[in-house]
């Protein structure tokens, strides 16, 4: 896949983004139907507020909508390309991991063994270091933030079955 | 002079080992914060927010949590310019006119020289801003005790206002961005009658949207995700700063009062107002350009071009905390952050805080005098220091930035879902700077909507739904007009110019 290649144009960026905040009004404004946003007996209701806040967003971002299906050769303009893309998912699919192996009804690892791997990952596969440079840094880390964190400011972290060992839970 | 008197209270408070240990301690983490790709002012306080929970509860613990955030955030202010000059890449957007002079400077050779300036006027600038918070706002604070809710939301209007007003972006793109912090902001249990919004059932929704976890996801992942867009690579130039180039600058510097004179003045009425310290580190170097004799030149490396836009950016980003500290509305993401800290440590942001904590609040405004003091002292000392963090590669400082915003969403309420919101706002935040959809707005919503609206709620049970009650004062009235004409002014100022343009066109 060429790297210059744009996966998608800024018109489409931003019909898609307008369009999700044209839902999200809609939404806010359909969620206050419940709450009744008229005058109650004793002031407003629930839903005063936030209709009209769902009205101006509906409002908003419809003419946002139509600007840009009108935005011309300013459109045409790549959102983002392909290697561009691929270096943020680079980024954005370890961190979903990394988030996912801290905390999750199955095995959590806890913060502090996540975090070791993911930097350790990240040096490994994106920074092509080799392993004698990327043990000490990613350990080294997770270290000092259990030090930090657990000792010195007493903040508990969530943890895992290796701080258990150390009698840590 | 009672303020005079309140304020050497407010050193005996600020003047404590501990609290001079904090800032030094919040300087240099600020500057390393701001000198670090992803990690900003705004972001760098919420970050270490949850560790004060602890420390505030002490007696005058708050004042020292203060110290140590705001310290954070002048740290901050500095380090924007480091990056800036060192490797042309702004730390914070209003480190952006900085660029402009601090880079051809640096290219020239000297770095030391652009450096030293812009340090020095960013405490010229904010020793300005803080001389007028001192002396302005225990009379805005006393004139504010007579406001109601109708004045309150009134001013809330006007500080919205003023971001579509003022935005250089679509005044849409800001209206969209900032109803969603609203909507975000009404998330979970309604004050006023317990009943559930938005939350469609879904449990963790409960407790709502906390600003925190938004500002470190749009501003730090969404920051990081941008810069590795780009494949990052650092190059920059060597800092070399010694006594004798800062001596030799700061002979230079003299010459340029006038600038500095003006720029402060800009950056102390910009900042005031919402989002000012961008636009006004922008109209300072522009000024200048235009007022100073060799404007021309301005671009190919002058000590005034960085003067100028750093003394405004500093004396804007200061005078923030006037409208933050005096109304209780915040007019930078950063000081949202922090009046959203005031809030969690159980102080009330406005015009009570003078009079039921007249140390906290002393003590913080003698601290923004300490606190840069030692700002200056540690930027000077520190820039190969900060300077070579940089030099650091991304693939290492990028995890670690990321594990440490990680950390920070989750100690926010001790929940792994927040670092899963947190990650959605990261990919928002990516796709709001590539949209060009301003973030601040969307921030300061969500802080203040939920007293944004009770103040609207409360105005409308007193005048039984009359929307009147917005014109029912000179005061009041003169507010919302004031609001409303910043409001309709990118239209207003569009019809202007299509008008001119007809006219234009029949003379020519």
């Amino acid at each position: 896949m060429d790297d210059r290649k744009a996966v998608a144009s800024v018109r489409v960026a931003e019909l898609v983004m307008a369009g999700i905040f044209l839902a999200f009004g809609a939404l806010v404004m359909w969620d206050t139907r419940r709450l009744g946003a008229s005058w109650g007996d004793d002031g407003p209701q629930a839903g005063y507020f936030p209709f009209y806040i769902g009205l101006f967003i509906v409002a908003s971002s419809a003419m946002i909508i139509f600007k840009a299906l009108n935005l011309g050769d300013k459109g045409r303009a790549a959102f983002v390309e392909w290697g561009q893309l691929r270096m943020v998912l680079l980024v954005m699919a370890p961190t979903v991991v990394y988030v996912a192996l801290i905390a999750n009804p199955w095995y959590g690892l806890g913060i502090y063994v996540a975090s070791a791997i993911y930097i350790a990952f990240f040096m490994w596969y994106l920074g092509k270091y080799s392993w004698p440079r990327i043990l000490p840094v990613s350990l080294g880390v997770a270290v000092f933030f259990f030090l930090m964190f657990e000792i010195w400011f007493k903040v508990p972290l969530p943890k895992g079955p290796v701080e258990a060992l150390f009698g840590y839970t | 002079m009672q303020e005079i008197q309140s304020l050497m209270g407010g050193f005996a408070v600020a003047m404590s080992w501990f609290n001079l240990m904090l800032m030094f301690a919040g300087v240099s983490l600020g500057v390393l914060i701001g000198v670090l790709p992803g990690l900003g002012g705004a972001n760098g306080v919420a970050i270490l927010l949850p560790l004060t929970f602890s420390m505030a509860q002490q007696p005058g613990g708050a004042t020292s949590a203060i110290i140590l955030l705001s310290c954070i955030y002048w740290g901050a202010l500095f380090g924007g310019a480091i990056t800036s000059i060192l490797f042309n890449i702004p730390g914070e957007p209003w480190s952006v006119a900085t660029t402009f002079d601090g880079y051809p400077l640096a290219q020239k050779g000297r770095a030391g020289a652009a450096l030293t300036s812009a340090f020095t006027s960013s405490f010229v600038g904010a020793l300005v801003a803080v001389i007028l918070i001192t002396f302005i706002s225990p009379i805005i604070a006393r004139f504010a005790l007579r406001f109601g809710p109708p004045e309150f939301f009134s001013v809330y209007l006007l500080t919205f206002s003023a971001f579509v007003g003022m935005s250089k972006g679509s005044p849409l793109k800001t209206i969209v961005a900032m109803m969603t912090g609203f909507a975000l902001a009404a998330v979970g249990i309604d004050t006023v009658t317990g009943q559930l919004r938005l939350t469609f059932e879904i449990q963790q929704l409960l407790k709502g949207f906390d600003f925190l976890i938004a500002v470190i996801g749009l501003f730090g992942i969404g920051e990081i995700l941008l810069t590795i867009e780009e494949g990052l690579e650092f190059r920059g130039t060597k800092a070399k700063l010694n006594l004798r180039v800062v001596l030799e600058t700061w002979k230079e510097l003299p010459r340029y009062w006038k600038t500095s004179v003006r720029s402060a003045a800009v950056g102390c009425m910009m900042g005031i107002v919402p989002g000012g310290a961008t636009p006004a580190s922008f109209m300072a170097y522009g000024l200048a350009k235009k007022m100073s004799r060799d404007g021309e030149e301005f671009g190919t490396g002058k000590v005034e071009g960085v003067v100028a836009p750093e003394t405004a950016a500093h004396a804007a980003g200061t005078s923030a905390l006037l409208p933050m500290l005096t109304l209780g509305v915040p007019g930078s993401p950063t000081a949202a952050v922090l009046l959203g800290g005031l809030l969690i440590w159980g102080l009330q942001p406005g015009p009570l805080l003078f009079l039921e904590k007249p140390d906290f609040v002393w003590g913080l405004i003698a601290s923004m005098y300490l606190g840069n003091i030692v700002g200056l002292i540690v930027v000077l000392t520190c820039v190969p220091l900060f300077a070579s963090i940089l030099r650091i590669p991304f693939s290492i400082i990028a995890p670690v930035i990321l594990v440490i915003c990680a950390i920070g969403a989750y100690t926010v309420h001790n929940s792994i879902f927040d670092v899963w919101l947190m990650l959605v706002f990261g990919v928002l935040g990516y796709v709001f700077k590539k949209l060009d959809y301003p973030m601040a707005p969307l921030v300061l919503a969500l802080v203040l909507g939920d007293r944004a609206e009770d103040a609207f709620r409360q105005s409308m049970l007193g005048s039984q739904g009359d929307l009147g009650i917005f014109f029912s004062n000179p005061l009041v009235g003169t507010i919302t007009g004031a609001s409303l004409l910043l409001l309709f002014w990118p239209l207003l100022s569009r019809l202007v110019a299509i008008a001119r343009g007809r006219n234009g066109n029949a003379a020519g």
